[in-house]
């Protein structure tokens, strides 16, 4: 079991050598196949942007990251360098090998329009969403994956404290502009985004921002 | 408490239903005229139940140390299921007892704690697998074993929600009452032992028409050597749906809210 404190690594990968240079905006679905060894950098453009991200095993879709049996196997809910990314079926799908963020959620999930009714008022659920994004970029692409597939996603740059008490907390964000988290790809992957357009919580400041993917072969 | 072995007698002829009113034992406060069946469930048992909105699930640890894992999806629509995340952050909690509500993932509350003896029972979703179930207690197959085979929580709880056609992408992060696990600043967890005394009961309002599967498997982080095959008892009663003074609807606003989503599907 690795401990879950904060681990500061930086990478030496180089963006000009990147096989892919996206720039997601605020607000917008992203699915994305990453092969087995390539590296994923997502990288918080202007700071403290959830940036909502579920992984599948490209090869068996009804494989999918498993918060559950990620925080089992590492021993507690945070996610930094070092932190193994486990399927439900217990196998490796991803690992972070770089962070300069050094905290990600695992616990707070990705926001809905049926779940903004409960949380903040019965009348913003017209209002956008992460899993409205996820099932739009889902039903376009039509690989298999649908609502069922929709599990505890992991909130890259998000700080969701547990207190010793029981207590969830949202707290002050540890991100900042430019921070970054490097994965590498232990199976063949998609990765399904939304870069979370939520406009009633104060951890993105009420002001979403965009997100950087970039993608590098093996080395 | 003694409970039924693997081996009954089959019950005689003149008497074949063997439905014991096992809640006499183990929640005689309920009122009789309410109670609707009630079970003994070994530990590592495992069972599901369609129950309509209004009916309450009494789960009391008939050992010290038990743990029910318990999944729910809605019995209308199976797409609708219990969601972890959005029920603690709802409720910004990361532990459930009396208030509490398990929302699904289209924002209704799908059960409630209405009473608790015990002030924790753990959402955090960890599931024993096979994996960790063999790494920690060995191999107790079933030929050398017979009834003494133990399974995982994972194992039981994907056989109760197959019978419903759902598949082991289905399975969602089960809440497991009547266990403690706490975080510390690190993030790390840590279980907390001798938690669940024999007699702690809670009891859960099913809000909608619900599916509910669970297992009495032990909890994954429990550090004992040896499977801990601690027993639970159920019994299902008529409580009736949330009233509008229910103390879980204004435990919180969005327990409100959610209730009032559960609420408008069963306008008439």
């Amino acid at each position: 079991m690795t401990a879950t404190a904060i681990r500061i690594q930086e990478s030496a990968l180089a963006p000009e050598a990147a096989v892919l240079d996206h720039t997601l905006p605020a607000g917008e679905p992203y699915l994305l196949a990453i092969d087995k060894g390539q590296t994923l950098r997502i990288v918080d453009l202007e700071g403290n942007q959830a940036v909502d991200v579920i992984f599948y095993n490209r090869d068996d879709g009804a494989e999918h990251y498993s918060a559950t049996e990620t925080l089992l196997r590492q021993g507690g809910i945070y996610l930094t360098t070092g932190s193994v990314l486990y399927s439900d079926d217990g196998n490796p799908m991803l690992t972070l090998v770089a962070d300069t963020c050094g905290r990600h959620d695992t616990l707070g999930g990705a926001c809905a329009a049926e779940s903004n009714t409960v949380r903040y008022a019965l009348q913003k659920k017209f209002m956008h969403s992460c899993r409205d994004n996820y099932l739009t970029a889902l039903q376009h692409a039509d690989i298999g994956l649908g609502k069922r597939d929709l599990v505890p996603n992991i909130n890259f740059f998000m700080n969701v404290p547990v207190t010793e008490s029981g207590d969830l907390s949202f707290a002050d964000g540890v991100s900042a502009p430019g921070k970054y988290v490097e994965l590498r790809a232990e199976m063949n992957l998609w990765m399904l985004v939304s870069n979370c357009p939520q406009l009633n919580n104060p951890c993105n400041a009420y002001n979403p921002t965009p997100a950087r993917f970039l993608l590098w072969n093996p080395q | 408490m003694e409970h039924p072995g693997p081996a009954l007698d089959n019950p005689p002829a003149a008497a074949p239903v063997d439905a014991t009113e096992h809640w006499r034992r183990f929640a005689p406060d309920l009122p009789a005229d309410k109670v609707m069946f009630s079970e003994l469930v070994p530990g590592g048992g495992h069972w599901s139940y369609r129950l309509p909105r209004g009916t309450t699930l009494r789960i009391t640890a008939l050992d010290a140390g038990a743990n029910l894992s318990l999944v729910l999806y809605s019995a209308q629509e199976k797409l609708e299921r219990y969601n972890m995340p959005d029920s603690l952050k709802a409720q910004h909690t990361a532990h459930y007892t009396r208030g509490h509500v398990l929302m699904s993932d289209m924002g209704r509350a799908m059960a409630s704690i209405t009473s608790d003896t015990l002030g924790w029972h753990d959402p955090l979703g960890l599931l024993l697998d096979n994996r960790l179930m063999h790494e920690k207690y060995g191999s107790h197959p079933y030929q050398e074993n017979r009834n003494g085979m133990i399974r995982s929580g994972r194992d039981g709880l994907l056989i109760e929600i197959g019978k419903y056609g759902l598949a082991k992408r289905d399975l969602v992060a089960p809440v497991n009452f009547f266990s403690k696990v706490t975080v510390d600043a690190e993030g790390r967890f840590r279980y907390v032992p001798d938690h669940a005394r024999a007699g702690d009961h809670v009891d859960l309002r099913l809000d909608m028409d619900v599916l509910v599967a669970f297992s009495a498997a032990p909890h994954p982080l429990n550090p004992a050597p040896i499977y801990p095959a601690n027993k639970v008892g159920l019994a299902v009663w008529r409580s009736g749906p949330a009233q509008g003074d229910d103390y879980c609807r204004r435990f919180r606003p969005e327990n409100a809210r959610a209730l009032h989503n559960t609420d408008m599907l069963y306008l008439t």
